[in-house]
């Protein structure tokens, strides 16, 4: 299908200001998204409130607006501007926000604009968990027990069925905030509330904890044919409990099968297929239980996600481009492969090399009284993160923690321990078996600082299984860092 | 692990060094690269690999173990694996052992540490070469010398050595139709993927004679997947001819497609590199959709020689421009280049087996 000509003016919806959990993802998105769209010869219209980024440079749109992203500014362009259409979906959590506001004042109706990318019913389908519940058990793929409440005695009734932990998600709101996991009654009730508050729905979704399964993302796109491709897969090196934003991730996936993995992948055709997006790209989230294989869909983003700056910068294949020629009519098939330029960008990127991400946090910078600041749950707290290449896991690992400014030089040996080897291996064995209890017990809790603490444990001859039971972090993971471990033993054994 | 050093010597005298794991042995064969991402135990036992060593691109193997579910035949066919990485710690639920052990069970050579970036490079530039692998220990000028006297996969019929020996019988349900199948090296996920339909198949050897598969009195013909070269399979193309006169249904995947074509006055030629792995888009020309496929040949139909008074293009893959599928114009032929069986690779077009039995049951 030929791109769309009875469009002739675009409004792109940036992402605003940089908060944890949508940050320069959205800029790099978004710029290529209006290239893309001038490139066909579009008239590109952006709104974004933060003049820190490319695309509000002045020769990136065809007009600018340094705004705020509200209705009220948006509606005052519409006017301006008249865009025959809206693209929202490069601008994050805060563009679709902004364009189901727009929907919902009638104010897409009164001026005749159109949403491209994604469609309203698709946004609620995959944005209001009911709806998604609803849609993933019509096509028979299983969601995470659970319940919307929207006053804490609905809740509690709940948590009196299926006990504790559960997990607290408010809807509708950035990087999860106001979720959190509860352990007990108490702090239950204190998340619920605050969920609420947060919701601007005063909705709040309560659910079976998966902590400690393993998770992955599938970054996915589909044309306006049906076309369906997997851009990338993606991996989690922290298990579920951990928002996806604060967790080390990989790409490809290591650990799945090809069985297993084609499951997730039939499974995300389907997603995107009843969710209805049908021109663009989207982030689909899975949980996978580690004893048996049994496959949770956690949620889908109608839009181009955090990961896709990832995954397109990981397989070289640009997925807010290509999203944004779906968007005006394009099929895959027609827009051709940026790095071969012959062949078409219908396909699935291989690659023959690791990608690590790892998230960079600063607590010292937003100091707390509270010492489980730092502790990693359902929402967000990362404000950045490295990613690497290596031709093996080991490699892109060491090559990411260096990448971070924290100081090291890689996995420990750097000289630069809270714990050094010379210490931890100089300890008797009675005061070693104490550290490692102590060590393991802070693994118990996700924080920013505990793959330094993995290497602990090992030099204090925790066993895989004991670091795995501890954490939950997949056992393939651990033995990579137990190899990277074991050849710095190897080369303290040498003498200058 | 202990690590035993080998060596990997290709027919154009380069050596690639690195590490033995799985069954020690020396061991030759045509070496071909696959692109996948995971699925490593249903390629080392798809038959169609046999007499060939396999790389893999992507350079952790091992991360899942091997399991009793990833298996396409009853043994590993591949002459050996090369690998960047070997990974023997490996982690997942279905898993029972590790790759090293499962190749050493198989008597199956691997080698890792290989610089698989580069080596594919050289494939792809000077197409399918004869390589060896071997302890590093043995000299290398032996190795070459043997490596030269190993016959090349042009003119090979290599369907012999994976057929059935006897004909065998599987039954899904309350059957109502009866599949005749040939066995030029049948992958297991293609029984798999029939007997989810009401069927009773009877799988014949290779060479048996088409008027055995009529006495079975079939209502539909499949065709297999297998190594080698087709034109070295004439048996197979004349048997082909034979049913599709006949009139019933006829389905053929990889090797199957290439027979059929042959049968059908086309012919086949030898692809540089060929086409391995589970990413390779391809167009329906009868819907316009693209299916990403699991692809695994070395040889291809030529479009230009098929007849297109009878023949209609069905499928061409959008990297290359290569058939991928035809279908008879009058006569209920079908057949596909590529594996809609997956068992690796992606579940796109299963509908193809929906099809057949839609032939079938008119």
């Amino acid at each position: 299908m030929p791109k769309r000509t009875d469009l002739k003016t675009i409004l792109i919806i940036g992402s605003g200001p940089i908060v944890i959990g949508q940050a320069c993802e959205f800029d790099y998105s978004g710029t290529q998204a209006v290239k893309a769209l001038k490139e066909e010869g579009y008239r590109v219209v952006l709104i974004n409130s933060n003049p820190a980024t490319i695309m509000t440079d002045p020769e990136i749109a065809d007009a600018t607006y340094i705004e705020p992203i509200t209705s009220y500014y948006i509606e005052k362009i519409i006017q301006k501007e008249k865009p025959d259409a809206i693209l929202p979906t490069m601008g994050g959590q805060t563009a679709l926000n902004a364009a189901m506001d727009l929907y919902e004042k009638g104010i897409l109706k009164k001026y005749n604009v159109e949403l491209i990318g994604a469609k309203v019913d698709s946004i609620k389908k995959a944005e209001s968990r009911e709806l998604f519940h609803d849609a993933m058990i019509k096509i028979g793929l299983e969601v995470a027990k659970g319940k919307f409440i929207h006053k804490f005695s609905e809740a509690k009734e709940f948590a009196e069925e299926t006990g504790f932990p559960i997990i607290i998600r408010p809807s509708f709101t950035l990087g999860g905030t106001g979720g959190g996991i509860a352990y007990n009654i108490e702090e239950f009730e204190s998340l619920v509330n605050r969920g609420l508050d947060a919701s601007p729905t005063t909705e709040v979704l309560i659910e079976e904890s998966l902590i400690g399964w393993k998770e992955f993302e599938l970054e996915v796109m589909r044309d306006v044919n049906d076309n369906f491709v997997v851009i990338c897969s993606i991996e989690n090196f922290d298990p579920m409990g951990v928002h996806t934003g604060d967790s080390i991730t990989v790409a490809p996936s290591q650990t799945l099968s090809d069985k297993q993995y084609q499951e997730l992948r039939d499974a995300a055709k389907k997603i995107i297929s009843e969710i209805g997006v049908e021109t663009g790209g989207s982030n689909i989230q899975f949980s996978v239980n580690p004893e048996n294989g049994r496959v949770i869909v956690i949620e889908m983003n109608p839009r181009v996600s955090r990961s896709s700056a990832l995954a397109s910068k990981a397989t070289g294949f640009p997925i807010a481009k290509i999203a944004a020629k779906l968007a005006v009519g394009y099929t895959l098939d027609e827009i051709p492969n940026d790095i071969t330029k012959t062949t078409p960008s219908c396909f699935e990127p291989v690659i023959d090399y690791v990608v690590v991400k790892i998230p960079r946090w600063d607590f010292d910078k937003f100091r707390s009284t509270n010492p489980d600041n730092d502790v990693l749950g359902v929402q967000m707290k990362s404000v950045g993160e490295v990613m690497s290449f290596g031709r093996n896991f080991k490699e892109a690992f060491q090559k990411a923690i260096r990448s971070l400014e924290l100081g090291r030089s890689g996995f420990g040996a750097d000289g630069k321990d809270v714990f050094s080897y010379e210490y931890l291996t100089s300890l008797s064995e009675e005061e070693k078996s104490g550290l490692k209890l102590k060590v393991l017990m802070k693994l118990q809790t996700p924080r920013s600082d505990n793959i330094f603490y993995l290497r602990y444990a090992m030099l204090l001859d925790a066993s895989i299984d004991e670091i795995y039971n501890t954490t939950k972090i997949d056992k393939w993971f651990l033995n990579q860092l137990r190899e990277i471990v074991e050849i710095e033993k190897e080369l303290y054994g040498y003498e200058l | 692990m202990e690590k035993k050093k080998g060596k990997l010597i290709l027919e154009n005298g380069v050596v690639f060094e690195g590490s033995l794991f799985g069954y020690e042995q020396t061991s030759v064969g045509e070496v071909v690269f696959n692109t996948s991402l995971s699925g490593y135990q249903e390629i080392i036992t798809d038959p169609s690999y046999y007499g060939q060593i396999v790389i893999m691109t992507y350079p952790l193997i091992g991360n899942y173990g091997t399991n009793e579910i990833d298996i396409e035949s009853e043994k590993v066919q591949v002459k050996g694996l090369v690998v960047g990485n070997y990974e023997n710690d490996w982690s997942n639920f279905d898993g029972i052992n590790s790759l090293d052990e499962y190749l050493k069970i198989n008597k199956t050579i691997g080698i890792s540490g290989i610089d698989t970036r580069a080596l594919t490079k050289m494939i792809r530039s000077e197409g399918a070469m004869r390589g060896i692998i071997a302890d590093d220990l043995i000299n290398e000028k032996e190795l070459l010398a043997g490596l030269n006297e190993a016959p090349v996969m042009a003119g090979l019929d290599l369907v012999k050595f994976v057929t059935t020996k006897k004909s065998y019988v599987m039954r899904s349900g309350n059957p109502e139709y009866r599949i005749a199948f040939y066995d030029f090296g049948i992958k297991q996920n293609i029984l798999r993927e029939f007997l989810k339909y009401n069927v009773e198949i009877k799988v014949f050897s290779a060479g048996t004679d088409y008027t055995e598969l009529l006495d079975y009195k079939p209502h539909g013909i499949f065709l297999s997947n297998g190594p080698g070269d087709p034109e070295a399979v004439m048996y197979g193309i004349e048997n082909a001819k034979n049913l599709i006169d006949k009139k019933i249904p006829v389905f053929g995947i990889c090797l199957g497609h290439q027979l059929i074509a042959q049968a059908l006055g086309g012919k086949t030629y030898k692809l540089k590199f060929g086409h391995r792995g589970g990413n390779h888009p391809v167009k329906n020309h009868l819907t316009n959709k693209i299916e990403i496929t699991s692809q695994n040949h070395g040889f291809a139909v030529d479009t230009d020689s098929l007849n297109k008074d009878i023949i209609d293009i069905t499928h061409t893959n959008l990297y290359d421009g290569t058939n991928e599928g035809l279908r008879h114009k009058k006569l209920p032929v079908m057949s596909v280049q590529y594996h809609p069986e997956a068992s690796p690779g992606p579940n796109d077009s299963k509908y193809l087996f929906d099809d057949f039995m839609k032939m079938v049951k008119n």
